[in-house]
């Protein structure tokens, strides 16, 4: 199930197959492995533009823009942003679906940040090697195909976890607007069951953007930290799909 | 008492049976119901025995029946003293003392199962409910009492459908929402604090006429009147789409009449019937008024913070401070973490290289 291995053997090249030069030099030859796939890359990329626009835009509805001038009739800009975060929403909603769907077709790293094998005890073991090689008291990385076990458990919670959370609460809200008798109640009124109050839907809203902020904050970074410090790649990965490990 | 239709009432009271059929027209109209709801008004005003209807009060202001006093469409008159049978209302009843309290034994072995049981207030259940004594007897024990026999039980007000202020925090005598301490009969919600007038009569004429609790929502509110929020039907929604918001009380916008969303109104989150049924015979509401919406017919609205604010606060955190201060400090101390990580990795891996240069001397 989980890709811990201190290097990736099935993707170890025919080292002598490596060209060298008329002056001796040889091309490096990194291994490289074929991680995420085509949907997962999209997935990602358009979730992340949509929870950024989703950002942005809530947090100017919580806090609107001063006031414009001139006639009601002539002037759209609450309803233009609004527009932009309810389009938003419902983008990244779809994806986050298409996403989950994927998770039973693709490959096992598809799956990866939909649990946390809370039942392994060799997985605990290396949350806490991640924990140490972060806490500055491991000297060298281990590698990782997919996600290293840290990382699962933050992705897991601090995004699969919180997006559906503001899935859930987003329609709720949404459909305040689009009434009682719209499919967006009957799916997701019942939170209205739990904070019968929609003011309090709104202030847990806005936490769980919060939320999110230090998510996309702490996953930029180790994204860039890993692929300095971990001699793998991180970011084209997203890109290209394929991990590569150099020495 | 009970036994009178309501046609006969009327007709005793020299009112013509043309008047009769306007009246059922009328009512039909204002409750939104199809060409063919007036005839069967009429048949069941004339048919159906009024309904025996038992007030009471318990932890309140009477806000709740001021409101119902002034009731234009229908008149309250006409509710009070013909469609339904008004028993008992401590408040505003000619009767007292002993006088008054037989009539509730008496509606209960005569109307069992029948009459309506329209509460205003709620009980506090503290110290075994002595916060509020009615009758020389604990409110809460009265009504349960009532509560059995009752055919619904009407929660009239933010207090007997919420808790209301008595029951905002710490909620020292433990003032409880009616459905919390009735479980096991039919509750139709009236919240607002007060309720709007036509609103009240509406959901008594309903339930005289059908002999039925009208439609309700989730909350157990009555679809009719809450099922949409004050900021949906708001007549300034306009300039709050437009972007163009008052941002001081005195400031030009607010002479221009935008909308309070900045200034706290509680319009997008409160659902009630003000923004289109208004209030003192239709002459105005708080946001036409000029002040925001305060929310009070929404759950536990003195405890969300000022009425001024658009985002709640958020006590738990010691200050006053709303979830986007808090997300903020909170967004702040991961970066500030973040920078300090990569630092430490930076300073660590300029040392590490170091160490190997050296080695490979």
């Amino acid at each position: 199930m989980m890709d811990a291995v201190a290097r990736p053997t099935e993707a170890e090249p025919n080292l002598s197959a490596i060209a060298a030069d008329a002056a001796g030099e040889h091309a490096v030859g990194r291994p490289t492995v074929y991680v995420y796939e085509a949907p997962v890359r999209i997935c990602h990329w358009v979730n992340a533009f949509a929870i950024l626009i989703l950002m942005v835009t809530g947090y100017l509805i919580g806090t609107p823009l001063p006031t414009v001038s001139g006639e009601a009739s002539a002037n759209f800009v609450m309803g233009y942003i609004r527009f932009a975060h309810f389009a938003a929403g419902q983008v990244l909603a779809v994806f986050f679906l298409a996403r989950i769907l994927w998770a039973f077709v693709g490959n096992h790293h598809s799956r990866q940040i939909f649990y946390i094998p809370v039942h392994r005890k060799q997985f605990w073991k290396e949350v806490l090697h991640e924990i140490r090689w972060y806490a500055f008291l491991e000297r060298e990385p281990k590698m990782y195909v997919g996600h290293n076990p840290l990382a699962q458990t933050a992705m897991f919670t601090g995004f699969t976890v919180f997006v559906a959370f503001m899935i859930v609460t987003g329609f709720a809200l949404y459909s305040e607007g689009t009434g009682i008798d719209s499919w967006q109640h009957k799916l997701f009124g019942w939170v209205f069951a739990i904070w019968p109050n929609s003011q309090d839907v709104h202030t847990w809203h806005h936490l769980g953007m919060w939320a999110l902020v230090m998510f996309v904050m702490v996953h930029v970074y180790a994204a860039i930290r890993e692929d300095i410090m971990s001699r793998q790649s991180i970011i084209s990965s997203m890109i290209s799909g394929e991990r590569q490990f150099r020495e | 008492m009970g036994a009178e239709t309501f046609y006969s009432v009327i007709r005793r009271q020299g009112i013509t049976r043309r008047s009769f059929h306007k009246f059922c027209s009328l009512t039909a109209t204002s409750l939104g119901l199809g060409p063919l709801a007036a005839t069967r008004i009429a048949n069941a005003l004339e048919a159906k025995p009024r309904t025996p209807v038992i007030w009471m009060h318990g932890l309140e202001c009477t806000c709740c029946s001021e409101s119902f006093i002034r009731s234009a469409h229908p008149l309250v008159k006409d509710a009070v003293l013909s469609m339904i049978s008004l028993d008992y209302d401590d408040t505003i009843m000619a009767a007292a003392g002993h006088q008054a309290e037989a009539i509730l034994e008496e509606t209960r072995a005569k109307y069992k199962g029948q009459y309506i049981l329209a509460v205003e207030g709620n009980p506090p259940l503290n110290e075994g409910g002595m916060f509020c004594i009615d009758g020389g007897k604990p409110f809460v024990e009265k009504l349960k009492m009532m509560a059995e026999d009752a055919m619904a039980i009407i929660a009239w007000g933010a207090c007997a459908s919420w808790g209301c202020v008595q029951a905002a925090k710490p909620n020292p005598t433990q003032a409880t929402p009616i459905d919390k301490v009735i479980t096991n009969k039919p509750i139709i919600k009236v919240p607002g604090c007060p309720p709007i007038a036509e609103v009240m009569t509406g959901v008594v004429t309903f339930i005289t006429t059908f002999g039925k609790l009208p439609e309700l929502d989730r909350q157990g509110r009555p679809k009719m009147f809450y099922s949409q929020r004050i900021h949906d039907k708001c007549y300034r929604r306009p300039h709050f789409d437009a972007g163009q918001f008052v941002e001081e009380w005195d400031d030009e916008a607010a002479r221009k009449g935008y909308c309070l969303y900045k200034m706290g109104c509680k319009g997008p989150t409160t659902y009630n019937a003000c923004s289109t049924v208004r209030w003192n015979g239709g002459v105005s509401f708080p946001i036409q008024s000029g002040h925001g919406c305060i929310g009070c017919s929404e759950d536990g609205f003195w405890d969300k913070g000022s009425f001024y604010d658009r985002l709640t606060n958020i006590k738990q955190f010691g200050i006053e401070r709303n979830a986007d201060e808090v997300g903020m400090v909170a967004a702040g101390t991961v970066g500030a973490a973040v920078a300090a990580h990569a630092a430490v990795t930076a300073v660590k891996r300029l040392a590490t290289k170091r160490d190997d240069t050296k080695q490979d001397h």
